[in-house]
């Protein structure tokens, strides 16, 4: 068999991938309108998705793998790579890059879609009261709530390396990353209860009457000090994130520096910023711009704490607020182009990244 | 010799330090869990520390004063006076309180100092959420009421028909996807991981209300597969960059001696990167099943109001927003929605924060 001559593609080849194709839409078509419109019990269902999750979606691999082996090499070698990143490229252009720049298009018209305004929408950011509140709070998330994880998540990370319980400690400031915002919120709601009189079940109310102070509705009437109770719960979160990395990153300081300083005379709070910061400073850094990315999305906290009242609202609130109960799309659209620029040093700090490992 | 017994006593600092933070931290889980457990009464009328046992006043002797004291006057009780203000709120005297048993009968009650060592703890809360039957509850002065169960059950079952398939459906396509990228070349291949690599940290936001627009016209709103395919697509780009990075660092070895077997690369796909990969696998699936599990906006988005296909988040955050006060069902609400995350914390915590560390830039 020679490479050079033109390959031969028969006729039952391509009548076989058509085939394949065309079973294949009819197949998954029919399950998709099956889990559409089904009205089974939602434990058979659960049951029926995760077989169609795991052999369906393999069965497509396997048809179409199949469908292309009864090709020649060559055409084969061309065609297989398209059938493992197909589905990927599909999903992700219809879901994801697509909706993107259409949302990107929406954020120049008004709020029905049919009229083009410009930037009057972005202008619109800075001087719509409600909008301009959402930013300003979610710059102080950003900026309250990333310091705090970051510095508590070092001195935890640096406490535990030094006591005699670290792998207890850390799962217990680790633990909160595991549940959902909403059980957070449901939590922390709890800790800032108040109910007028003298008896406080909220933890935090409790403390302050035991040292003779006065119960406040802590998330509701201290504005815009409210804020800094919702920021609590994200710093009560991500501290372990940011504490479990460092953690690791102290561990990489090799001991014989940190012991010629101290030969030295070197104090330990010298060695920390003299030796440890500068040591770990890229972890530092990747950690900061996680944590930020992840604040600038908050989302849940807000909704279950305060719904937005009280001067709470931030973008991602806001986003939402203006989608489905103004229906502004308009506005909708542009908040989440904001959230979008907002991250978008971190994509070019992410692409410049991928670049210099060499790409592939 | 002086550094070491300096750090020996820097040891202790650290922690007891370490101890109060540590101690902080698990108060407001531990407040959730213990009420979760307590009658709805009891939870709003005492804080949930008096669970632990703690002295409290209890009801002693009663004196009866004459009927004619006159409650503007300082009041005489065993040779002391007090003022009316005082006997309301309760005074001490020695190891002794005095308080109104009846103000209008004149009778003061001499209460003791003893330990409360006995709390109530019920599983009624949890059955109450649970369920979707009516139920008579208990209320603080002693009347009762009849309240409709929350039905969490079913709540909590949906997240898991959301959860499994929203897992396993982006990992398998993201697994092959990152095997294409790392071991088969084709043209668009760079350009291709490049956007993937663009969108790790895209906002979730920006794809929404075009996606609710094709949903609607689909008629795929409120659907599970709607749900399924949107948590797809939103961490498809993580995943596949997860498994890219660890596929693309299997030895090359591995793949020439299975090709000169004459394996095609489907089978040395199913055959042998997928179960090599599987602590990979592992820890990107519980990242991911978590994510799911834990989410709100997306089921908030694409679910709506339909009271059948309604997860568990939204559920609680909608009691959070109705029944506000109600702690009996907020915390064991909370708390069976919790179970999940924690089981998979405690029993799989190498590939959890394994997978954390790898999915943490998503969002």
């Amino acid at each position: 068999m020679s490479a050079q001559a033109k390959p031969r593609i028969s006729m039952k080849a391509v009548l076989f991938s058509l085939l394949v194709l065309l079973a294949n839409i009819a197949v998954h078509g029919s399950i998709f309108m099956f889990f559409r419109d089904s009205t089974l019990n939602p434990l058979l269902t659960a049951v029926f998705a995760v077989l169609w999750g795991v052999f369906g979606v393999y069965l497509i691999y396997y048809t179409f793998n199949w469908a292309v082996e009864q090709y020649p090499e060559q055409v084969r070698r061309k065609v297989l790579p398209f059938i493992f990143v197909g589905p990927a490229t599909l999903v992700l252009g219809w879901l994801l890059i697509l909706p993107a720049l259409r949302t990107l298009y929406l954020s120049f018209f008004n709020a029905s879609s049919d009229k083009f305004v410009g930037l009057a929408n972005y202008a619109a950011i800075f001087t719509d009261r409600l909008l301009a509140t959402a930013l300003r709070n979610n710059l102080l998330w950003v900026f309250v709530g990333t310091l705090a994880c970051v510095s508590l998540g070092l001195l935890i990370a640096i406490l535990a390396d030094r006591s005699s319980y670290e792998k207890i400690a850390k799962s217990i400031i680790f633990m909160p990353m595991a549940i959902s915002f909403v059980a957070a919120g449901v939590i922390w709601k709890f800790v800032y209860y108040y109910q007028p009189g003298d008896e406080q079940i909220g933890i935090l109310n409790a403390v302050v009457t035991f040292f003779g102070g006065e119960p406040q509705a802590w998330t509701s009437m201290l504005q815009p000090w409210n804020n800094f109770f919702l920021i609590m719960i994200l710093i009560w979160m991500q501290t372990g994130f940011a504490m479990v990395i460092f953690s690791a990153a102290i561990k990489g300081v090799p001991e014989d520096i940190l012991e010629a300083a101290r030969v030295d005379g070197a104090g330990e709070v010298k060695i920390f910023f003299g030796i440890m910061i500068p040591y770990i400073s890229t972890t530092i850094l990747t950690v900061t711009t996680t944590i930020i990315v992840f604040t600038l999305k908050i989302f849940d906290v807000v909704m279950v704490m305060t719904g937005g009242q009280y001067d709470t609202e931030v973008v991602a609130t806001q986003f939402y607020r203006q989608f489905f109960m103004y229906r502004n799309f308009g506005y909708g659209s542009t908040l989440a182009i904001v959230l979008l620029i907002a991250v978008l040093p971190v994509i070019i700090i992410n692409l410049r990244q991928f670049r210099k490992q060499g790409g592939f | 010799m002086v550094g070491r017994k300096k750090r020996k006593g820097n040891k202790t600092v650290v922690n007891v330090v370490l101890g109060i933070i540590c101690f902080i931290w698990l108060l407001p889980t531990l407040g959730l869990f213990i009420s979760s457990f307590r009658p709805a009464a009891d939870i709003l009328q005492t804080g949930w520390w008096k669970v632990f046992p703690h002295q409290e006043w209890k009801a002693g002797e009663t004196l009866q004063l004459s009927k004619d004291v006159d409650l503007r006057e300082p009041i005489e009780v065993n040779g002391k006076t007090y003022s009316d203000d005082q006997l309301k709120a309760g005074v001490s005297e020695g190891d002794h309180r005095l308080i109104w048993e009846n103000r209008r009968a004149r009778t003061i009650n001499v209460q003791e100092r003893g330990w409360e060592v006995k709390p109530n703890f019920t599983l009624d809360n949890y059955k109450n959420v649970l369920s979707g039957k009516e139920y008579k509850l208990k209320l603080g002065d002693g009347s009762e009421t009849v309240q409709k169960g929350t039905g969490l059950s079913q709540a909590f079952w949906n997240t898991l028909t959301i959860a499994v398939p929203a897992t396993v459906i982006p990992v398998l396509i993201a697994s092959f996807a990152a095997y294409a990228f790392a071991w088969l070349r084709f043209p668009g291949r760079k350009t291709l991981f490049v956007v993937i690599i663009a969108m790790l940290v895209i906002p979730i936001q920006v794809a929404l209300i075009p996606i609710l627009k094709d949903y609607t016209a689909l008629g795929l709103n409120g659907s599970y597969l709607g749900i399924w395919l949107a948590h797809t697509a939103f961490g498809l780009p993580l995943v596949t960059y997860f498994m890219y990075n660890f596929i693309s660092q299997l030895p090359k070895d591995l793949f020439e001696s299975a090709f000169i077997d004459g394996a095609s690369h489907f089978t040395i796909f199913s055959r042998l990167i997928l179960p090599l990969s599987v602590p990979a696998l592992a820890s990107i699936a519980i990242f991911q099943f978590l994510w799911v599990w834990n989410d709100y906006l997306v089921s908030l988005i694409f679910i709506g109001n339909q009271p059948n296909v309604q997860v568990m988040s939204m559920k609680i955050a909608d009691l959070v927003g109705s029944r506000g006060n109600d702690w009996h069902l907020l915390t064991s609400a909370a708390f069976i929605s919790m179970l999940m995350p924690l089981t998979i914390f405690f029993l799989l915590q190498k590939y959890f924060v394994k997978g954390l560390m790898g999915g943490s830039v998503k969002g």
